[in-house]
């Protein structure tokens, strides 16, 4: 079981936290103006690189923050875990 | 008897008695069976998985791939081996043929866990091991020091010296200096049995007092330290699995820890000098040695030990085979029988680096020990001494400790030749002795094709019995490589899996087990249901009150009673479990109107709004009442097994995209209670309970909420039904449930009010046609194939899942929509899950495969209809509304007719009262 280092908890174990996917994938600023093909592309499609990759995390059993992390995808090493460019607000 | 004076780690002082096949055998503290067995030349009753071939003792420690017990006292343990387990007063055990037996009573023991944080984990006592954790300790570093032995030391007897002083002293200074210092933890008898990523190891210990049997360790390192140490592996000879063949290592183990000689006329078969420390040392306790050495020149210093103790040293030559029946009376060399009652075998070392396999360490071949060691450098792993394929003594300290490592005197040292087996006939050379596999099984796997070492071992079992291989996994690849031709180095070793040994399921189970093994909620009204005689069903982590049977009546009769009771009467059901968030912010409204399908910012307050939340495919996630309670804030409800998932879908959708909105969720799930009353006469019993609220429909409205007090606590009531009927949410904090539910019940009895459970829940809202996402839904499912056209907004320029509704597979009519079905002989009921098939024009089947329409998704019996129903997806269901369609049930096609999914009251009279 890895290590994941939440950036706002620290390290803490690999079951604490959830996948989210392939990162600074935005939602369309407008949907209605994507033809089909487009929009399935956002839905459906994802990059599944082989090596560094950077993607969301969720420390669900945590803070249940979203961050995003690069990771080695041939070695699940973690190249880093910054905070979210965009934090929330209150 | 075959104990010898002045040898082995055994307190002689005390006598403990085990039982093994029945027959009471004597040892003392320091024993296996194992070693008690053999003290008595004795042997487990053990026969081969497979062919029935006797079988006796072969190793000393986890390697043992052959003496296999079972215990039975004092609690049953299958397939353990008789060179570890420990001989303790009353132990009962017997011989086992490959198989064990669990235990058919529960288990009382306890299981335990613990979680380690340290510098340094060292895997191993052993000498190695030993420096390593001496340093770190010197260092100042947390370390935690495990071991598999009873004892430490590892792999020396005694006969060493380091330091210029008998090896075993120095462990002792060593392991007294560990004991002194206060960030050590050193734990014997605990097997480190997995190596995952980031310096996770964990480790089995078992428990020799208190209620624990067994405890698992889970150590979290800054660096691991493997000195695992290195295992014996025999050369395979003909018959070489018969009782009287040993490994030398472990004749000379059991000679220095058990006191035991397990031969008298003992012939040495090696490729190697360390069996020559067997030789030496059985024969100085008394045994007649004669020593095979497979290469073609004896070591001078072994020679010349050999010389003064008469020991005959044999070059060149190979034992290719035994005679004997259930024991060995002599071992073939050449053309000549040797006599003996022990062969001892050794074909070299193989470093025991499961763990640095583990976390994807790789192993490479190396010619010179012809074994696989560790090949490359892992970040915060070392491997040290044996493991790491350094063998002599003084090497090993010297790899573990650095420049100030204690040291053993050089000895002058002969490669080893490499050797897999002797000349023989390969149908009895076996490989695997556990598995009774042998070089022609592994002959008929390479000629069927499989020449990689991984589908070999799958073909012929080689290293799948309890010991994993640990003496047959190398010896197989060697044999592979010269049946193919292909060099070891390219064949690479069999990949290592956790665990290193067996672990019992109950030991990682640990306490959670029996009623920890899940979380169960309950509402504060459980206790109520369970007086109540509530029958109870799971949903999720919950547990609910499914039905409330009276004397004599199954679920079927309860459910009707319970069915007729609120359609005419009034019911009472428990809907705490129902998930509540509080959403709160000034763009609360907006939030939800971005998830949901449906206008939630233009709800007004004190009212209440039904709605869906489809995912970014289009597809219904969850449904759930929406109450805004003020400008600013909102009460979601979900569904009670959604509560987290939908919880979870809304901060990520306000932490990653629309981080603008000023809004915070909090589960309150747990602070309300819900008690649904339900039914025409749920308006006097709600109005008697709660003297201030005009419950009359004019001032309280379907859809509309209100609050009010009852006695000093805070309520608050909404019209919502989930049966059509007139009906009340009451919803108040967990604390007053109790005392609110009584008031209700009370108010309730002149109105026969009636507890309903959970299926009667699911019967009355089918009538109604309202799904169960979860149930009529499966993910592939839009509100419009649910026939909620009506809650997708057509004003709202956006939400989650609109942009998908136009894609041309959500738009095709052939989609399966909910639809009901109505079986024509109104008696038979639809098994939930049953396909739906069409018959051709001609009244028969299509031919096989025969399309499939959809399927039943939900079919109960009702109390209101007479007769039983179902709902179902079918394609293009709503245009197929009176056709007929057939449900295989119990190889029946049974008719059924398409019908609206509103059965009751379709034009929704009742929900006003």
């Amino acid at each position: 079981m890895q290590l994941i280092t939440c950036p706002w908890c620290g390290p803490r174990e690999e079951i604490e936290f959830s996948y989210g996917g392939q990162a600074h994938v935005p939602y369309p600023a407008d949907p209605s103006a994507l033809d089909d093909e487009a929009w399935a592309r956002f839905v459906f499609f994802r990059d599944n690189p082989k090596g560094p990759f950077t993607e969301r995390w969720v420390h669900t059993a945590g803070c249940r923050r979203w961050f995003t992390a690069v990771r080695d995808t041939r070695t699940h090493r973690f190249l880093g875990t910054p905070r979210m460019s965009t934090e929330l607000t209150s | 008897m075959s104990r010898v004076d002045g040898y082995g780690r055994i307190d002689r002082t005390r006598t403990v008695t085990i039982t093994v096949d029945g027959v009471a055998y004597t040892g003392h503290p320091g024993d296996t069976v194992a070693s008690v067995l053999l003290a008595h030349d004795a042997r487990p009753a053990t026969t081969s998985v497979k062919l029935g071939r006797p079988r006796g003792i072969t190793g000393s420690w986890t390697e043992e791939p052959t003496g296999l017990i079972q215990v039975e006292e004092p609690f049953p343990e299958p397939m353990l081996q008789a060179t570890t387990v420990e001989a303790v007063d009353g132990l009962v055990v017997r011989g086992v043929n490959g198989q064990g037996r669990l235990s058919q009573v529960a288990d009382h023991a306890r299981y335990d866990r613990r979680h380690r944080h340290t510098d340094v984990v060292v895997v191993g006592a052993g000498p190695a091991g030993l420096v390593a954790a001496r340093d770190a300790a010197r260092r100042g570093e947390d370390v935690v020091l495990l071991d598999d032995r009873p004892a430490p030391g590892g792999s020396l007897t005694g006969t060493e010296v380091i330091d210029g002083r008998p090896a075993l002293a120095w462990v002792d200074d060593v392991v007294a200096a560990l004991a002194a210092s206060p960030t050590v933890t050193h734990l014997q008898r605990t097997t480190a049995f997995g190596h995952h990523d980031d310096g996770f190891v964990l480790a089995l210990e078992r428990c020799t007092d208190g209620r624990t049997r067994q405890r698992v360790h889970r150590v979290r390192a800054a660096r691991v330290v493997i000195a695992a140490g290195a295992i014996e592996r025999p050369y395979v000879i003909e018959d070489g699995d018969r009782p009287g063949v040993v490994l030398a290592s472990a004749a000379r183990d059991l000679l220095h820890r058990h006191g035991v000689l397990a031969g008298r006329e003992v012939v040495v078969a090696t490729t190697n000098d360390s069996a020559y420390a067997a030789a030496v040392d059985l024969r100085d306790a008394g045994a007649a040695v004669r020593v095979v050495d497979a290469r073609d020149e004896a070591p001078a210093a072994w020679a010349r030990r050999c010389a003064e103790r008469s020991i005959g040293i044999t070059t060149g030559a190979t034992v290719r085979g035994t005679r004997g029946e259930e024991h060995v009376t002599a071992a073939v060399v050449g053309d000549e029988e040797v006599p003996c009652d022990l062969l001892l075998l050794s074909g070299g070392w193989t470093p025991t680096a499961h763990l640095f396999s583990h976390v994807g360490g790789r192993l490479a071949y190396d010619a010179g020990i012809g074994a696989y060691r560790p090949a490359e450098r892992l970040d915060g792993v070392e491997v040290v001494g044996a493991a790491n394929g350094t063998l002599a003594l003084a090497d090993v300290l010297r790899e573990a400790g650095g420049p100030d490592a204690p040291t053993a005197p050089a000895e002058e040292a002969a490669p080893p030749r490499v050797l897999w087996r002797a000349e023989g006939d390969p149908a009895r050379q076996f490989v695997d002795a556990a598995r009774d596999a042998t070089v022609a099984d592994v002959a008929r796997a390479v000629a069927a094709g499989m020449t990689h070492p991984e589908h070999v071992k799958r073909y012929t079992t080689i290293g799948t019995a309890h010991d994993q291989g640990k003496t047959s996994g190398v010896l197989a690849v060697g044999i592979i490589a010269e049946l193919t031709g292909r060099p070891l180095a390219e064949l690479g070793p069999t990949t290592f899996r956790p665990p290193y040994t067996p672990v019992a399921f109950a030991a990682l189970a640990g306490r959670e087990r029996g009623d920890l093994f899940d979380p169960v909620r309950t509402t504060p009204l459980h206790g109520w249901h369970v007086a109540a005689g509530a029958e109870f069903e799971a949903v999720g982590q919950w547990q609910r009150a499914r039905y409330y049977p009276r004397a004599g009546e199954d679920m079927t009769a309860a459910v009707l009673r319970e069915c007729a009771a609120v359609r005419g009467g009034v019911g009472i059901m428990d809907a705490s479990t129902l998930g509540c968030i509080d959403v709160r912010g000034p763009d609360a409204g907006e939030l939800l109107d971005r998830l949901y399908t449906n206008m939630m910012s233009s709800l007004k307050v004190g009212r209440v709004r039904y709605g869906v939340v489809c995912g970014n495919d289009g597809m219904v996630r969850d449904d759930g009442t929406v109450l805004r309670l003020a400008d600013d804030r909102f009460l979601v409800t979900t569904t009670t097994g959604n509560a987290a998932a939908v919880l979870d879908a809304m901060e990520e959708w306000l932490q990653t995209e629309w981080t603008d909105l000023r809004v915070r969720l909090t589960s309150v799930t747990d602070h309300w209670s819900i008690m649904a009353v339900a039914g025409p006469r749920s308006r006097d019993v709600v109005g008697a309970v709660f003297g201030d609220l005009d419950v009359s429909n004019d001032a309280f409205g379907f859809m509309t909420w209100r609050d009010t007090v009852l006695d000093g606590t805070p309520v608050r009531v909404a019209r919502i039904s989930f049966s059509g009927e007139l009906a009340y949410e009451v919803h108040v904090s967990a604390w007053h449930a109790p005392a609110v539910w009584d008031r209700l019940v009370a108010a309730g009895e002149r109105y026969g009010i009636t507890p309903y459970g959970t299926e009667t829940m699911h019967v009355l809202r089918a009538e109604k046609g309202y799904p169960i996402i979860g149930q009529d839904t499966d993910g592939t499912v839009t509100p419009h194939d649910l026939g909620m056209s009506w809650a997708v907004s057509t004003k709202k320029p956006d939400f989650v899942g609109k942009r998908s509704f136009a894609r041309p597979a959500n738009r095709d009519p052939a989609r399966k929509q909910l639809v009901s079905l109505l079986p024509d002989d109104a008696a038979t009921l639809l098994p939930e899950g049953s396909q739906i098939v069409e018959l051709r024009a001609d009244g028969r089947l299509p031919a096989p495969p025969v399309p499939m329409l959809g399927h039943v998704t939900s079919s109960y019996r009702s109390a209101e209809l007479g007769r039983p129903f179902a709902l179902a997806l079918v394609k293009g269901g709503r245009d197929r509304v009176g056709e007929t369609v057939h449900v295989p049930v119990a190889g029946e096609l049974v008719p059924a007719r398409i019908g609206p999914t509103v059965l009751v009251d379709p034009e929704g009279a009742r929900r006003d009262g």
